[in-house]
């Protein structure tokens, strides 16, 4: 064997967004025992600064072709695509590819967990929560997303999938004086490790029926399989695969421990599970089902289209009888995975890519109104919906923004942009012959309305009793809600640049 | 050209600016003020726009076309043509009239510069909605009026006590959100019927759409999407069992909502069924076509029995009572569509405009009756209004024997041109089933005459119930009431005697798109 096989070339360009924010989660740990307590604020602005920076390298891969590292000389299997499966020049298998839809979500993820620390900057002390450990968590996690959404491998997968879970119980439950934050966690926790035993199951049966992990071979394999018997085991090890993340975007029914976790969880972590985390989930539905599942897909797109439509009709069924914000938003997040799934459930490889692109649209968007409406709610600190009757009154900037961002997730205008973004959405339903998905979601979308607009409505009647007294929010949490705002006005003027972004 | 449809757009948009930017307190004074002024310019603007509208072109006119989002394929593209041109004309004269009418009677209690606001957003969803051309912008604009119109019917109307007390009365509250669920599952659907059309033919171009509408979707599909998309609009219209968001709302509405929502939001309706769902989907039409035109004999029937239920009740509502009124004339517009023949749609172009006018000015009418009476209800509002307030009255009657279809007036020329229509359907329907509905139809006409004439008595004649009313003394007409009333007065005048006003303008157009069904 030649010594040019053992050694693997590894391009640290590509690799640099999540060697830069892993790096910068061990700064950030040390960095916190040298700072005198009064000090401990330069920590945010430190992760801030990683995130940032992670952005940077990226940004110059950008415009440029595929290309991929850690790559597997021996195979001579092409490589292919995500979801046209038609073969590339590639002359290797490589189980790390910095491509423009791996690239898109580590935009979705910086921004976002930016925008989170944006938020938690200024409640660290009071909710009594340890910087330096926060920081270094929140991360770690990010880097899982960061190399989640590169793998091209069914093992890199996994472990990057845990990497970005296990942070993220831990931070849930960093709230340790409150009750509720560790049963929180602990469900979480344990309802995150059942579906990755699952998932860890289906994978090895993947793996059991094709004898590969990376995810061309593996398409190759599962689209020629000669014999029933390992078919069905292969279709059946693809499903439990697909459970794995069903769990981690709180698809229905496997979305119970997220009302009670985000409840439980400090507001921004919340905003974290529901934003980038799911998004990581997103984005190993995709490649799982666009790619590695690819030949799949006129099995795997029935069972996301049912998904979908359960999710969403009971994700905005249960929010309609909430009265707490944190919760309210729970329940809608779900709402909104499953309209999400729609683009997903696709069932020709032709125009899956068309359709997907409808999916990363909406995570774009979704990005920025959920992360604004989850800052507006962490600057309001009752949680309880009555504590926003009359907040225009008193806040009126802020009630404004948490307006905009309601109508945008409602999809009325003046949110313009949520209106894009479920469009967008039909579009690829009615394109790939869902018309019966398309009315479940334009019926979904009226339910949801009515708690959107309630809530909005709340915020400009008169003030109640149990209205929230709060004085101005701090700066970087002010700062937060005017980035997503800024954000959120600008895609519902020129929605192009999400709309067309893969 | 388009730097005229452009800018009834930005008008409004400026004075919503205008509003916020200025400080607080000296917003709240001249708002109303301001409202006018916008309002005033935008009629100015589209009246010089129908002055250069050159009326021997067919197609649109003053087109806008940029490249919005490519990525979807949506171009922002806004036109005019003869079927748009009146219906932006009565939006325009309708807002600015509401300005107008709100510099005196503004609802009380909210603020002035949230209601001009509002106004002011539903302003430019509705001339928008006429002006666009590309089916996604159209959706867009079509959305764009709910959520100012729900506000109207929920926030602003309500008095002061009402917002200490609770959040708005009960009654408004649900009217409100009866409202916006309605139409937007409407609208919701309807965009899915948009894609299901764009899945095949690739364009949201309305132009292109219509000349290639034989082509592009297949039949099956075609069903589907005229299904979605006629859903939506059926309920807008309102198409009869799918009406019962219409009379709540308007009972709760403010003077201005009622007239708005009556007078523009409902052409939205039949606007959307004679630019884009008949002529998109020819294939389509004559298999829903003999649905539309009974649902609409239906609606006629039903909304003047209701009336006359509620002309019969002591505290029958006034409001109520138009806005029933208003299902069954909207039921005329139901089957001139219906018979899918130029006529027809004429036929409902013509008396879409005619309810817009009449309309409004019930809704005018009762609504000073409700200021006056601080009631719309019968029983409150009394008897002799000829002798208590005589030019009042005799506005009053005028309006109800316009609304009843007195010739030489406008509502007659829609709804004959509605019935003759029915008895000579187009291709591919049954003569025989159109000539019962419109003599079905015809029978309704005399239902709303008498409704109508009973409302005039009721209100208008007779002597008072007690002597005390008979001596109270009742504001007559106020200068403000009578500048917004009587461009509506004359308006109903010219359309109803010399109909080919707006026939020569909507002919043409509607020649050019029938060719393919």
């Amino acid at each position: 064997m030649a010594v040019s096989s053992l050694v693997q070339n590894i391009s640290y360009a590509q690799i640099a967004a999540p060697l830069i924010v892993a790096c910068g989660a061990l700064a950030v740990l040390v960095a916190e025992l040298f700072l005198p307590p009064r000090r401990k604020q330069l920590v945010s602005w430190l992760s801030l600064a990683v995130l940032a920076g992670a952005a940077a390298p990226d940004l110059a891969l950008w415009p440029g072709r595929t290309r991929g590292t850690f790559c597997m000389p021996q195979s001579a299997i092409s490589m292919y695509s995500l979801g046209t499966g038609t073969p590339k020049a590639m002359p290797s298998t490589c189980s790390y590819v910095a491509d423009r839809f791996t690239l898109l979500f580590h935009f979705i993820a910086l921004a976002g967990a930016f925008v989170v620390v944006l938020m938690s900057a200024s409640s660290m002390k009071r909710d009594r929560i340890p910087t330096g450990e926060y920081h270094f968590l929140l991360l770690s996690s990010v880097a899982g997303v960061l190399v989640l959404a590169a793998s091209r491998d069914l093992i890199t997968l996994t472990i990057a999938l845990e990497t970005v879970s296990l942070p993220a119980f831990a931070l849930v439950g960093l709230k340790r004086w409150s009750g509720r934050s560790s049963e929180a966690a602990l469900k979480f926790f344990l309802v995150s490790v059942a579906s990755t035993a699952v998932m860890l199951f289906g994978i090895s049966l993947v793996y059991g029926a094709t004898g590969n992990v990376h995810f061309g071979p593996v398409a190759v394999h599962l689209a020629a399989l000669p014999e029933a018997q390992i078919r069905h085991l292969a279709y059946l090890g693809a499903g439990l695969t697909l459970v794995g993340f069903a769990f981690k975007v709180s698809a229905v029914p496997f979305h119970f421990w997220t009302p009670d976790t985000y409840a439980g969880a400090p507001v921004p972590i919340a905003a974290y599970l529901s934003v980038v985390s799911k998004a990581a989930g997103f984005a190993g539905l995709m490649l799982l089902t666009g790619f590695a599942f690819s030949p799949l897909l006129n099995k795997t797109g029935p069972l996301l289209a049912v998904l979908a439509a359960l999710t969403m009709s009971l994700g905005n069924l249960v929010a309609l009888r909430q009265t707490d914000a944190v919760r309210l938003l729970a329940w809608s997040t779900i709402g909104q995975a499953g309209y999400i799934l729609v683009p997903l459930a696709a069932h020709d490889s032709a125009s899956y890519v068309k359709h997907v692109n409808a999916s990363i649209a909406y995570i774009i968007m979704y990005a920025a109104m959920n992360l604004g409406a989850f800052a507006v709610v962490h600057s309001v600190r009752g949680t309880s919906l009555d504590a926003y009757r009359g907040l225009a009154k008193t806040r009126p900037l802020a009630s404004a923004a948490l307006a905009f961002f309601l109508l945008c997730l409602a999809g009325l205008p003046p949110g313009l942009m949520g209106l894009f973004a479920k469009v967008a959405v039909f579009g690829a339903a009615t394109g790939s012959h869902l018309v019966w998905l398309a009315v479940v979601m334009a019926v979904n979308v009226v339910i949801a309305l009515y708690y959107y607009l309630s809530w909005t409505a709340r915020l400009f009647a008169a003030p109640g009793a149990a209205t929230a007294a709060i004085g101005r929010s701090p700066a970087t949490l002010r700062f937060a809600i005017g980035l997503t705002a800024l954000a959120a006005v600008l895609f519902s003027v020129w929605p192009q640049p999400a709309l067309g972004a893969f | 050209m388009s730097a005229l449809l452009l800018a009834t757009l930005l008008i409004p948009l400026l004075g919503i600016a205008a509003l916020y930017l200025l400080p607080g307190a000296t917003a709240e004074r001249l708002a109303t003020r301001l409202g006018l002024y916008a309002g005033a310019a935008v009629l100015l603007l589209t009246v010089v726009l129908a002055s250069v509208f050159d009326y021997a072109k067919t197609g649109y006119q003053g087109r806008v076309d940029w490249n919005w989002i490519p990525a979807f394929h949506v171009r922002f593209q806004l036109g005019v043509d003869g079927i748009s041109l009146p219906l932006v004309l009565l939006t325009s004269l309708l807002s600015a009239l509401c300005f107008l009418y709100s510099i005196r009677h503004a609802p009380e209690g909210g603020s002035q510069r949230s209601y001009t606001a509002l106004l002011l957003t539903l302003e430019i969803g509705m001339v928008g909605t006429f002006l666009a051309a590309d089916l996604i912008l159209f959706f867009v604009f079509f959305e764009i009026v709910l959520l100012p119109m729900w506000a109207l019917i929920e926030i602003v109307l309500l008095p002061m006590w009402a917002l200490i007390a609770s959040w708005g009365s009960d009654g408004a509250k649900a009217a409100a959100t009866k409202f916006i669920l309605y139409t937007l599952l409407g609208s919701a659907v309807m965009v899915v019927g948009f894609l299901v059309v764009f899945a095949h033919a690739d364009s949201f171009d309305i132009a292109w759409l219509t000349a290639h509408a034989h082509t592009d979707v297949p039949k099956g599909a075609a069903l589907t999407a005229f299904a979605l998309i006629g859903l939506g609009f059926a309920v807008k219209t309102p198409m009869f069992p799918l009406h019962t968001w219409l009379p709540d709302a308007h009972t709760a509405a403010p003077t201005t909502g009622s007239v708005l929502l009556a007078g523009v939001l409902l052409k939205m309706g039949t606007y959307g069924f004679v630019r884009i769902a008949v002529p998109l989907l020819p294939q389509a039409a004559p298999t829903y076509a003999p649905a539309l035109a009974a649902f609409g004999v239906v609606g006629v029937i039903y909304g003047s029995l209701a009336c006359l239920s509620i002309v019969r009740k002591p505290d029958g509502d006034l409001k109520r009572l138009i806005a029933y009124s208003s299902i069954g004339h909207m039921g005329f517009v139901l089957l001139g569509i219906g018979s899918l023949t130029p006529v027809g749609m004429n036929a409902a172009l013509f008396a879409s405009v005619a309810h817009g006018l009449i309309t409004g000015l019930l809704f005018f009418l009762v609504g000073g009756l409700k200021v006056r009476m601080h009631s719309a209800k019968l029983d409150d509002i009394g008897r002799a209004l000829y002798r208590k307030a005589p030019k009042y009255g005799v506005l009053l009657a005028f309006a109800a024997m316009a609304s009843l279809g007195l010739p030489g007036l406008a509502g007659f020329w829609g709804e004959v041109l509605a019935l003759f229509s029915a008895t000579e359907p187009g291709s591919g329907l049954t003569q025989g089933s159109y000539i019962a509905m419109a003599s079905v139809a015809a029978l309704g006409l005399v239902l709303t005459a008498t409704y109508l004439l009973a409302v005039v008595r009721r209100v208008c004649m007779g002597p008072a119930a007690t002597a005390a009313e008979g001596q109270a003394p009742l504001a007559e007409l106020t200068a403000v009431e009578t500048a917004a009333w009587s461009p509506l007065v004359l308006l109903t005048l010219a359309t109803g005697l010399w109909p080919a006003l707006l026939l020569g303008v909507t002919n043409p157009a509607v020649r050019v798109l029938m060719k393919g069904v």
